[in-house]
């Protein structure tokens, strides 16, 4: 590649990873003055960790083996809310139409929309995780840290293929419900890789290399995936 | 290219949605610099043709070009659209608004949006929120919205709908000094009568078809 081609795509780069700063502020700043995601999602997870918590009464070591498979199932549900609602602000007034007729890249977007959606899910990780302790007596007998892997690759998978599957719903009829019939199904292996990393981190009885390894690998292919098709979905009539 | 040569042609156009035919074989030349008005009955395929000329709806047969080019992406920086709703955030102030869509333009002018806000008559110091606008202002500022990358053709959809009789005038006004400065304006509307004498051609559409061309606001007789 020449060194005036290398500059040109250089270039456009820069143009792309401008416009995602821009979009995901402008996003970060709707939310702030709305809290329309954060909100809800806060108050479900709140809602899951302490309905939860009066319906069972595990010992420490049961803790240990639900807590993964609890943690994650809740703060699916919970991105779920902040998921349908990414698009929804593009949809009033039909605002996405205009994003659609400027010469700003369809994957800009999509990058902007699953950074804003990480970073509102970590938001209520952060809140949420010091409750899930208290509340479930949770200590980790495996190695912690590998928890902040666990949660930053389940994350993304969560955000990346949600942020995904809801732009494919913008124009059905009933898309809070479509979110979750295509959202959940594809998360399988993500969510089992999450739980079971999780569960062998608290329990320290396996090692859960393999787990984050794998989460890593669902979070590369699905991330090239979503890119590659984004622009049909958000063309498609 | 001069300006009377064909800025957008359009040649067998169809547009359908499922079974429904939205368009049907539009076939049309419009020069550059002329001022627009689409008109018909509801359903007649007028907002269809707009949305496709902006790149918004793929045709299903036919083709359209704009400015020598098959390929919307390749023109967009010089096609303004506006569109029945405000293509605006409600959460945040006009300014706000313009200069987040100035970035997807890669205008870095800073002063731009607070230009096209006073160009379309309102003050860009308002720092409440579009969705506290009231109609007019809010159609004003989609107008802006739709300059901020200075076109070379403006597509606009019902830009006097829910604006007093007023305001509407000095939109018009205001689009007939852009079409003094070069700009190529197609307008659908109901209230053609606001643009007699301000257009140069009134575009007749009905059942997806364009039925007819005239100088003055006087349908063509399959529609009369």
């Amino acid at each position: 590649m020449s060194g005036a081609a290398e500059g040109q795509k250089g270039a456009k780069q820069g143009v792309a990873r401008g416009i995602t700063r821009a979009t995901l502020l402008k996003d970060l700043r709707l939310e702030w003055r709305s809290k329309d995601a954060i909100n809800s999602m806060l108050f479900f997870s709140l809602l899951v960790v302490v309905v939860f918590s009066f319906s069972f009464d595990p010992s420490a070591e049961e803790s240990r083996q639900i807590a993964g498979g609890l943690i994650w199932v809740a703060f699916l549900f919970a991105a779920v809310v902040a998921l349908n609602q990414t698009w929804a602000r593009e949809l009033r007034n039909q605002v996405l139409d205009a994003y659609r007729v400027s010469p700003a890249p369809p994957n800009s977007l999509f990058m902007a929309k699953v950074l804003g959606n990480f970073i509102f899910v970590a938001v209520l990780e952060a809140l949420m995780t010091p409750l899930f302790i208290i509340f479930y007596r949770l200590r980790a007998i495996g190695p912690a840290w590998q928890l902040l892997l666990v949660a930053a690759f389940g994350t993304w998978a969560l955000v990346v293929n949600g942020t995904f599957f809801a732009a494919m719903s913008i124009r059905t009829r009933s898309r809070e419900i479509m979110l979750p019939l295509l959202l959940f199904p594809i998360s399988i292996p993500a969510i089992l890789a999450m739980v079971q990393a999780t569960a062998g981190i608290l329990t320290g009885e396996y090692s859960a290399r393999f787990w984050i390894v794998l989460l890593a690998t669902y979070d590369l292919v699905f991330t090239t995936g979503c890119l590659l098709l984004f622009e049909t979905v958000l063309n498609a009539e | 290219m001069t300006d009377n040569a064909p800025v957008i042609t359009v040649h067998n156009l169809i547009k359908q949605f499922g079974r429904f035919a939205a368009l049907r074989g539009v076939t049309a030349e419009f020069a550059g610099g002329k001022f627009y008005a689409i008109l018909g009955d509801n359903g007649a395929g007028k907002t269809t043709l707009l949305r496709t000329l902006a790149g918004l709806n793929e045709p299903s047969s036919g083709q359209v070009e704009i400015l020598g080019s098959r390929r919307f992406r390749e023109i967009c920086r010089e096609v303004g659209y506006m569109a029945h709703p405000s293509l605006l955030y409600d959460e945040m102030s006009g300014v706000e608004n313009l200069a987040y869509f100035a970035q997807l333009y890669g205008i870095e002018a800073p002063g731009r949006g607070a230009e096209v806000i006073a160009a379309v008559g309102l003050d860009a110091t308002l720092t409440r929120p579009v969705g506290q606008y009231s109609q007019g202002m809010r159609q004003r500022m989609s107008l802006a919205r739709a300059l901020l990358n200075d076109p070379k053709i403006l597509l606009l959809d019902e830009p006097f709908s829910n604006v007093d009789l007023r305001s509407a005038r000095e939109m018009v006004r205001l689009l007939a000094g852009l079409k003094d400065q070069g700009k190529t304006i197609f307008v659908v509307t109901h209230q053609a009568s606001l643009l007699e004498g301000a257009v140069d051609e009134f575009v007749w559409m009905a059942a997806g078809k364009i039925v007819g061309r005239t100088r003055e606001l006087t349908p063509p007789e399959p529609v009369a």
